[in-house]
């Protein structure tokens, strides 16, 4: 028994060190790549300068490279992936169904439908992302007030809202298109509907980075509870956890995440369905374990992608198709390989 | 020792309906007291563990919990006093047993906590004290209905309630298992934990249970000592089926006549 519990303890340092330095390492790394070539050295010192007093020893070039192109991308992949993953690893919990993911509450219609009309009728990138950002959190609004309506406080009846509020939007957004201008507007809600992150600026990252990071604080915070919750409504219950308002609680600041997360990214999916199952097979199914990870792997995840899809061909391979592309495989093999963390 | 869970004539119909499935009944349960819930399939029983642990609300009468209605109190309140095993349930997800167990001491941490290094070992001190710490890191998806039974027993041990209500616990267990559980049972009522349960076989009320509750269509509810509650014309109506109780070298059981069952 004690020797068991040494070997697992080890294997669990060894995850854990892996976990933290993997997303350190793959940052400084993703700044070696692209076009525009910097060494290793000089990027950790640019990114230093900017708190620390070095003396620039390196052109204006190679410190806009870094800082104005390469740096808010990597953030924007790092919060989105690390988002929707931690997003779609609650989900799942609250509706303890693995195949639900940060966008079965409709998040993804509702920020395209918010999207889309900002695109027709403002067309700044600000508005855009506003409009995305209210139209997720509206879809789930609409969920919870059809769950009310109908006096039945079960999940079964938050997901038949997520279906309903989901072909709603997307039929608006439908709509949308069919009277957009097909030679200026059309494209721009195609382009932004693939998701990308070719033209994101620290500015548009920042209202994102305010919401991201305290929601999933919270969710940090309560992630023991959600094992809990995730036993179901009635044993929750009589184990003393009001189970209505924690659920609440956790697709609140989930949701957030997503809708923010969307906002600046365009739809990205695969991403929330999954690193959850990849995280299980790496950490277990504890949420204690698994929410952490979830941020660590979708954070790596996405990070990788977005290098991919900027380097790989001269025109940039949208990011929600790469993630389809990639993530559809990696789901195959997960499914083959047994051992889910799920029955 | 007070009584831990008293219901004053209690009743419950579901909504829109004018026919409760049960009504009038009363109980009073105080520590170390085992008390079982009879009757036939319909009668209600699990409706009314549910109305007796604050799951739902009786449409009659009232429930009391340590004198205190139990819709007064907020669900870890209730969790501190009663701790629930239901029938059987399955997981989505293939948590440790450890983890299973350790989620008992919900409602005795604040919002922000989560178990410590003492709730684990209180966790794995429940899961030996069952004879089941060999399954602490197995998968609670993975292991068999009884040990699941124990894994709950183990739930409820960590939580340390006053009262434990179980849902027909030996409704999956094989004929020995059956046994060990009543001994269970009753070694945890010794220890002074009070204890309610629902089951088919009037045999168990008769090995251990001090008080009895019968559900029955017809006639209204009858509770009181077992022995005198489980005679054999009240069995035989309750049931619908001609039963004998037989006296085994003290043990009473119940024998149906098979000859006269319609």
């Amino acid at each position: 028994m004690s020797s068991l519990d040494t070997g697992s303890w080890r294997t669990a340092s060894l995850g854990t060190v892996l976990l933290i330095a993997s997303p350190v390492l793959l940052f400084l790394l993703s700044f070696l790549i692209g076009r525009y070539p910097v060494m290793p050295l000089t990027v950790i010192k640019v990114i230093a300068a900017q708190a620390l007093p070095i003396t620039p020893d390196w052109s204006p070039t190679i410190e806009s490279v870094v800082i104005n192109v390469r740096l808010p991308r990597v953030i924007a992949a790092m919060t989105v992936g690390g988002g929707l993953a931690i997003a779609g690893a609650s989900y799942q919990g609250v509706f303890r169904n693995p195949l639900v993911s940060p966008f079965t509450l409709g998040v993804s219609a509702g920020a395209g439908f918010g999207a889309a009309a900002a695109i027709l009728l403002f067309g700044q990138r600000y508005a855009i992302q506003l409009c995305a950002f209210g139209g997720g959190l509206m879809a789930v609004a609409l969920c919870f007030a059809m769950s009310r309506f109908y006096r039945l406080n079960s999940t079964i009846v938050l997901v038949l809202g997520g279906v309903i509020v989901g072909s709603l939007f997307t039929a608006l957004l439908s709509l949308l298109k069919y009277v957009a201008d097909p030679n200026s507007k059309l494209p721009v809600i195609e382009f932004w509907l693939l998701g990308s992150l070719s033209s994101v600026a620290m500015k548009d990252i920042v209202p994102v980075l305010t919401v991201i990071v305290p929601a999933a604080a919270v969710l940090l915070m309560l992630r023991w509870r959600l094992n809990i919750l995730a036993m179901g409504d009635e044993q929750a219950r009589v184990m003393g956890v009001e189970a209505g308002q924690l659920r609440f609680v956790f697709i609140l600041f989930s949701t957030l995440i997503a809708a923010s997360a969307v906002s600046i990214s365009g739809i990205i999916g695969w991403v929330g369905l999954v690193i959850p199952h990849f995280a299980r097979i790496v950490v277990g199914p504890d949420f204690r374990r698994l929410l952490p990870a979830t941020l660590s792997l979708g954070a790596c995840y996405l990070l990788i992608i977005d290098d991919i899809a900027r380097t790989v061909t001269a025109a940039e391979v949208p990011l929600g198709v790469l993630t389809a592309l990639m993530g559809a495989p990696v789901f195959i093999l997960l499914l083959g390989r047994g051992g889910l963390g799920w029955a | 020792m007070g009584v831990i869970l008293s219901a004053k004539e209690i009743g419950f119909a579901y909504p829109g309906r004018n026919k409760p499935i049960f009504q009038s009944v009363s109980l009073e349960i105080a520590a170390g007291e085992i008390l079982c819930v009879l009757g036939p399939n319909g009668v209600g029983k699990s409706t009314l563990l549910r109305c007796l642990a604050g799951l739902s609300r009786p449409t009659s009468g009232h429930v009391l919990l340590d004198h205190e209605p139990i819709g007064s109190l907020s669900r870890a309140e209730i969790a501190k006093w009663l701790a629930l095993v239901p029938q059987s349930y399955e997981t989505v997800f293939a948590f440790p047993v450890r983890t299973v167990v350790e989620m008992g001491r919900a409602p005795h941490l604040g919002w922000l906590e989560s178990p410590g290094t003492e709730d684990r070992e209180s966790a794995l001190r429940a899961l030996r004290a069952l004879g089941v710490e060999h399954l602490a890191d197995a998968a609670y998806s993975e292991i068999s209905g009884g040990e699941r039974q124990l894994v709950q027993i183990a739930r409820v041990l960590v939580q340390a309630p006053k009262l434990m209500i179980l849902d027909e616990p030996t409704a999956h267990l094989d004929f020995a298992n059956q046994a060990r559980f009543l001994a269970l049972l009753r070694r945890l009522a010794r220890d002074g934990l009070a204890v309610m349960f629902t089951t088919h076989a009037p045999d168990h009320a008769l090995a251990l249970a001090d008080h009895t509750l019968v559900l029955s269509p017809r006639n209204p509810p009858l509770a009181g000592p077992t022995r005198k509650v489980l005679t054999e014309r009240v069995l035989s109506q309750t049931y619908g089926v001609p039963v004998h109780v037989v006296n085994f070298e003290g043990h009473l059981t119940c024998v149906v006549d098979d000859a006269n069952v319609q």
